[in-house]
Formats: C-alpha cells, structure tokens, sequence
C-alpha cells in the first residue's frame, strides 16, 4: 500500500461525529489541532513526556502524540473543550484549578485537566499522596505543582458535592 | 517531530496480521500500544517502510492464568495487566515491577507484550520476563514458535521476532508457595527510566533456608542481566556486594558506570530483603 493513500477516520470527537481523510501518519493530536481546528489540545514535547495533549479515548486518558488518527478510528474522543458544560458552565476539575490557582500560563492545563477528569472517574476520593500519583505524567513549568495537588482534591470535593446535589 | 511517511494495514486477526508482515518484510513494524514506537517516529530514530497496526486484533486483550503461567495478550495494557488480581495474585512481581512502568496515562495505552519484544534494556518488565524465565509465542508465515526468555534478548532494542511473525503473548511463571519477589529502582523522577533496578526472587527449602536467590537487573546491560545470588545465602547485604562485583555497567549521560554498581549494590539489598520477607510470610512464618 503507498503511503500517499488516505484513510477514512470517524471518530465521535466531543459529541460530535466527524469523518476525515487523512495519511496514516497524521497523529491524533494533529487531527485534532489542525483538522478539526480544535486548538485546546496543546502539543508540548511530541514523544509522550509533557502530557499537554493527553485527551480522553472512550473515557481513559491517553496522549493524543503517541497515537495515530487511523488507530483511533471509531473511538469517542474527549478534549478540554468537551469538559464544560453546554451552558457553558466549568466542569468540578475546571472550576478547581480556578479557585485554587492551578495555572498560570496555562499552556500545559489542558493536559492536566483531561487526565484528572479521568483519573477522578476512577478514584473519586484520591489521598494527597494519590493526587500526586494522578498528575505525575504531566510537566508545568510554573506552578510548582502544589496548587494543582490542591486543585486535585478540590476537584473531588466539588465533584461530590454535584454527586449529591444530583441525587437529592 | 512528525512521523514520517509509511505504508500502513489495520488487519482483523493473528493470520491477516502475519500475512501483512510477511508482505511487508522486511521493512514491517507492529504497532501495538505505540508508547515507544511513536516516540520513535516523531524523532525519526525509526523509519520503518510499513506498519501493521494490530489494535483491532481484540482477541488478543487478554490475561488468564492457567497452567501455572499467568498469560498476557499482546493486546493487554499494562494498565489492564496491572488491575487483574487473579494475575497479581499468582505472580505478584508482576504488578510490583508494572506500577513503576513510566506513568499510568502511558500504562493506559502501552502494551506488556509490546514493552518485552521492544527488549529496551531499561524496561521493567524485560528484567522480569528475563528473571521469572517466561516465554513468547510468536505467530509467523510457517507456523507458532514458543521462545524461552534466555535465548530471545539479543541486544539492546533487539528480539528474537523475526520480520514476518507476531509475539502473540507472553507467559510469566508464577510465583512458588514458598517464593517471594521485590522490585527496586531509582529513577531520577518518579515515572522516568530508572537509572538502575533490580526485580528479585527468593525461595526457601522445607526448613526454611534460602534454596534460590536471584535477581534481573535493568540498565546495566545491553540485554536484562539475571544473577544467581544463592551463594550469598539469604543475606541481603553479602548479596548486595555479589552483585556489585559482578556487574559492569556504562556511563551514561545520566549515571557514572561507578554509581550504577552502587546502585546495583544498594538496590540488590533491598529487593532482597523485600522478597525474602515476602517468601517468609507466604511460606508461613
């Protein structure tokens, strides 16, 4: 097969089903960024260190530079701009880093935002010592990680709190 | 920091996979989890002329134990791996060595089966696919080969997988009743490549001595390095100097080849220590 050919990818990319043609080699974190324009996803180092375009592949956290579009062909795709509401409305994770001031260029938030709305999913009550755990694959370079620890944790709390605000 | 450009299949099964490989030979690569071969390519350290993309082989997503092996498809991640209790439970190096495998975004994607045939000398789970003396099946043109742990590492980043065949799967012994097993490492950030490790085992006799002792070491070698330790008689500190004397690591970019063997010293007492308490409480006391 010449590696000019084009592959049909349709992946379901926050709720919305998208069909495209592209090169095997096109990774998903191009197609997201430059295919579907949709730039919230950040591209870092490009060799799976940073974690700035991790998105979530049917709800589990993966780097979307160390996956093609071709292999995710029919998967459902979370980016960052998936996470809030239809009203517009900042998700638990979202209004955490806000309050707690997890970012401050913010160039690496993305990243840390998808990965913790997955690891939250999981683990709705992470210990400190776990919130670490969660957000250990993702580099900012301004923080210094201890508000994004708290952001971790606060995230849980606010999560909960809609968890039962829901069910009552 | 792109990929370059390649020829590219998605087959439906083990046979359509070895069909596309054996098209494509000698130039083919598999792509499993892509956790390394991705990074690879970006950097273009690897340009290989066509991939076989085996993610829609889900027959292969499987771990079981059966037989006295725990058994692991080459489509398992290792964070599937690493949550299966029945594979924990029956050989627990398994998930000691797959919790200190680079992050768990990367677990989520990056293949166990995919992490032994890559045989990077830095890996964990070469260290314990060498140590526990597992095995691999490999699907090709003429049919299944199974391939023991001591003759499959050639070299570093080498295996013995052909061009035109498939590992199919790994299989892990698991561990004796009166067994144990620890795994250490330093890296210089939680989730980098260690800098040393060393997964070990222990195993006592009927009156509780130590019967086997012995130990797999990552980035010392080009290949996973296994020592006997038995000699050292159970205590983890003369294993520890055994060890050292008896490896002869690189300087790096990273490490002198002087630290390394301290490490290998330090990190030998510990896992020892580790899997000799381990073999007590399983043995009973």
């Amino acid at each position: 097969m010449a590696s000019a050919d084009l592959w049909n990818v349709r992946l379901s990319v926050n709720g919305v089903t998208r069909d495209i043609r592209v090169p095997a080699r096109r990774l998903l974190s191009d197609f997201l960024r430059h295919d579907l324009r949709l730039t919230g996803t950040h591209v870092g180092c490009e060799h799976g260190v940073c974690g700035a375009c991790t998105v979530l592949l049917d709800g589990v956290a993966v780097r979307s530079c160390l996956m093609l579009a071709v292999t995710a062909d029919g998967a459902r795709i979370t980016t960052v701009e998936g996470l809030t509401g239809p009203d517009g409305a900042l998700s638990p994770v979202q209004q955490a880093f806000a309050d707690c001031h997890g970012l401050q260029c913010g160039f690496c938030t993305p990243g840390f935002l998808t990965t913790i709305t997955a690891a939250l999913a999981d683990n709705p009550e992470p210990s400190a010592e776990e919130a670490r755990e969660i957000i250990g694959g993702n580099l900012c370079r301004c923080t210094g990680y201890q508000n994004i620890v708290k952001a971790v944790l606060r995230a849980a709390e606010l999560r909960s709190a809609a968890d039962q605000a829901n069910t009552s | 920091m792109k990929p370059p450009p390649f020829g590219y299949s998605r087959p439906e099964s083990v046979t359509e996979a070895v069909a596309a490989l054996g098209s494509a030979a000698p130039d083919g690569k598999v792509l499993a989890g892509g956790q390394s071969l991705l990074p690879l390519l970006n950097m273009r350290l690897a340009t290989p002329g066509h991939l076989v993309d085996i993610n829609r082989l889900g027959e292969l997503g499987f771990v079981r134990v059966d037989d006295g092996e725990v058994v692991i498809g080459a489509l398992a991640r290792h964070a599937q791996v690493l949550a299966d209790e029945a594979a924990s439970w029956a050989q627990p190096l398994i998930g000691q060595a797959l919790a200190l495998v680079a992050h768990p975004v990367i677990r989520n994607r990056g293949t166990t089966v995919g992490s032994v045939v890559h045989a990077d000398p830095a890996g964990e789970m070469t260290a314990v696919f060498a140590l526990l003396g597992g095995s691999v099946l490999l699907a090709g043109s003429n049919g299944k080969r199974l391939v023991n742990a001591e003759d499959f590492f050639l070299g570093p980043l080498e295996s013995d997988v052909r061009p035109d065949e498939l590992a199919t799967e790994v299989r892990l012994p698991v561990l004796g009743p009166r067994a144990g097993c620890a795994f250490a490492e330093v890296s210089r950030r939680h989730g980098d490549y260690a800098v040393c490790g060393v997964a070990a085992v222990a195993e006592l006799d009927g009156a509780g001595a130590v019967s086997l002792a012995r130990a797999a070491y990552l980035s010392v070698a080009g290949t996973p390095l296994v020592l006997d330790l038995t000699d050292a008689g159970g205590d983890p500190a003369a294993a520890g100097r055994l060890a050292m004397s008896r490896v002869t690591p690189a300087a790096d970019i990273h490490a002198t080849a002087a630290y390394r063997r301290h490490l290998a010293r330090v990190l030998t007492e510990r896992a020892m220590a580790g899997a000799l308490a381990h073999a007590r409480e399983r043995a009973g006391g």
